[in-house]
């Protein structure tokens, strides 16, 4: 073999890259968390003030309530996706003509744009041009109002989310199925066993590691979801969709409070890691205590 | 074993079909109608096109003048991302480099960040620090270019290096007697085998740097504004363009149609970043 010099040599560009864009951002901004700094503040120079910005989060009336509709955000889309998704799977196991023309249809929305995706439910559901609020006015008398109504806002940004990303879960949790050995089942059908039965008791822990993987990669994208909500709400009304990466758009990079900014781009950084972190015990848990 | 209905099977997929594709349809359908014609009571069908919204993209200068930032800052970016990660990969499969397999596993994490923590750090290190002169790393598309390498070289890695791993490595080996150079090994002897892989991480991460809107938000103020970031100037609270907000929209999902039909397979071990095996 060559010598490892060369390699190390290869590896150096990816390495720097990485070290600019990636690793001196990351301490930057946590440096940054623990000090003062307001260019256009009486006094513009950087100063320590230890945890003072993080003090004055937790007081944040605006971050409380981001971090409020992020959490249910990322629970009812996720959970959403999750049923959805596997029924659709469940659907996709049966045999019928037009099966991978199907499948590829149902792929589409993943390789969208999310901005792109925002633009579109927003097309849809404006009030006096979307099609979503005329047609609902007509035949039930609803008034759908994306702009005033605090609910049908944070609906209309899960049903997105559900459109845009039900096909990831449906995809895996078909690779999941596919690979379920045939023999327990048909035991359990021999056994008396009803179609709930089996759900519950087989194929429910036969492929909870894959659940658990698709919730992992669900939520993670999830918790940064930001361009779509941005085209279709705003973050709006209010704050009813002002989820963590809008709120950081929205309200604290434009102001030149840098310091605090950084604690709050910290805080989200580090509440996504604790999920991360989370998740990934039991993730990987069960898989070594069976191995 | 229950009986198959294949009809109702294709009846079930057919009406999921149309709730995927309409809000697509429906987006082309806005972007060929008059400003007028939007807030009477929709046609479902379409009857006439009207391409007043495509020519008056088209036309734009600005606009087009973000169409060429959005075609070079993707190319670019894809390039220079698979290109460096190919060779990361070569040394990560073939050097016995001490502790590889933790920097891989750092390299990974890299992309597991929200982007929108990065925007107030990147924001100022490019303002402040990432400067040669008079030259700013801010709103330039070479900075775009670097900034989404962190988005995009943990993901050229991670697709790449099983392809690369899997190509014999009797044959560099069987080269190097011979008396081939490095340089020679891994642009005549490997590049070529891993021709497949590498084309699709070029596509995928070329799509992704097209789809980025955040950091091209943020990082750039005029010169360097992408496709994306036009979308968003076309929402403003006073009034937006409806018609013109649609066919950028087209415009921007175009080559994403394109590439989805090409690696249509591959997407969602590009999405799941490997963490499903599908």
């Amino acid at each position: 073999m060559q010598s490892n010099k060369l390699g190390w040599f290869l590896l150096a560009p990816t390495l720097v890259v990485l070290f600019f864009f990636g690793v001196i951002p990351f301490f930057y901004v946590v440096w940054l968390a623990f000090h003062q700094w307001n260019p256009f503040a009486v006094n513009p120079e950087i100063v320590f003030n230890g945890a003072a910005n993080f003090r004055q989060l937790v007081f944040d009336q605006g971050f409380l309530a981001s971090l409020g509709v992020t959490i249910a955000f990322v629970f009812f889309a996720v959970t959403t996706e999750l049923i959805i998704g596997y029924a659709l799977a469940q659907a996709f196991m049966r045999d019928f003509p037009g099966k991978a023309f199907f499948r590829t249809i149902h792929t589409l929305p993943l390789i969208m744009a999310p901005i792109i995706v925002g633009s579109i439910w927003k097309l849809m559901t404006t009030p006096s041009i979307g099609i979503i609020p005329q047609f609902l006015d007509n035949w039930f008398g609803y008034d759908l109002n994306i702009g005033q109504s605090a609910l049908a806002a944070f609906t209309v940004t899960v049903i997105m989310d559900v459109w845009h990303w039900t096909p990831l879960v449906t995809l895996t949790m078909i690779a999941a199925l596919v690979s379920l050995p045939p023999d327990p089942f048909e035991q359990a059908q021999i056994d008396g066993a009803n179609k709930r039965q089996i759900f519950w008791h087989i194929t429910l822990p036969m492929i909870r590691p894959a659940i658990l993987a698709t919730v992992f990669i669900r939520l993670m994208d999830a918790l940064r979801t930001v361009d779509e909500v941005l085209m279709l709400t705003g973050g709006g009304p209010g704050s009813a969709t002002r989820y963590l990466g809008v709120h950081i758009f929205k309200e604290v990079f434009p102001k030149t409070n840098y310091g605090y900014g950084s604690a709050v781009s910290v805080i989200v950084l580090y509440l996504t890691i604790v999920v991360c972190w989370l998740l990934f015990v039991a993730l990987i848990a069960p898989r070594n205590k069976k191995g | 074993m229950q009986r198959q209905r294949p009809w109702l099977s294709i009846l079930f997929w057919v009406l999921i079909s149309f709730l995927t594709l309409f809000p697509i349809y429906w987006l082309f359908v806005i972007s060929v109608k008059p400003a007028v014609d939007l807030f009477s009571t929709p046609d479902l069908i379409l009857k006439s096109f009207y391409w007043d919204n495509y020519t008056e993209v088209l036309s734009d200068r600005t606009l087009r003048g973000y169409m060429m930032n959005s075609l070079i800052v993707s190319t670019g970016n894809a390039v220079l991302v698979t290109t460096l990660g190919f060779l990361a990969c070569y040394a990560l499969t073939r050097y016995d480099l001490g502790g590889k397999e933790s920097i891989f596993f750092w390299m990974i994490t890299n992309r597991m960040a929200p982007p929108a923590v990065f925007l107030l750090p990147l924001f100022l290190l490019m303002t402040q620090y990432y400067r040669i002169g008079d030259f700013t790393l801010l709103d330039t598309k070479i900075g775009l270019i670097l900034v989404y390498c962190t988005l995009n070289l943990p993901f050229a890695i991670w697709t790449l290096r099983p392809t690369v791993e899997g190509i014999p490595k009797e044959l560099d080996e069987a080269a190097y007697v011979d008396g081939a150079s490095a340089w020679k090994v891994i642009t005549e002897i490997v590049f070529p085998l891993a021709r497949p892989g590498v084309a699709v991480t070029l596509i995928l991460t070329w799509v992704f740097a097209w789809n980025e809107y955040l950091l091209a938000a943020t990082l750039t103020n005029f010169n360097a504004r992408t496709l994306t970031t036009g979308l968003s100037e076309y929402v403003t609270t006073t009034g937006t363009e409806w018609g013109i907000m649609a066919t950028i929209s087209v415009f921007t999902l175009i080559p994403a149609l394109i590439v989805f039909s090409l690696v249509q397979r591959h997407i969602v071990t590009g999405l799941t970043f490997g963490a499903v095996k599908g």
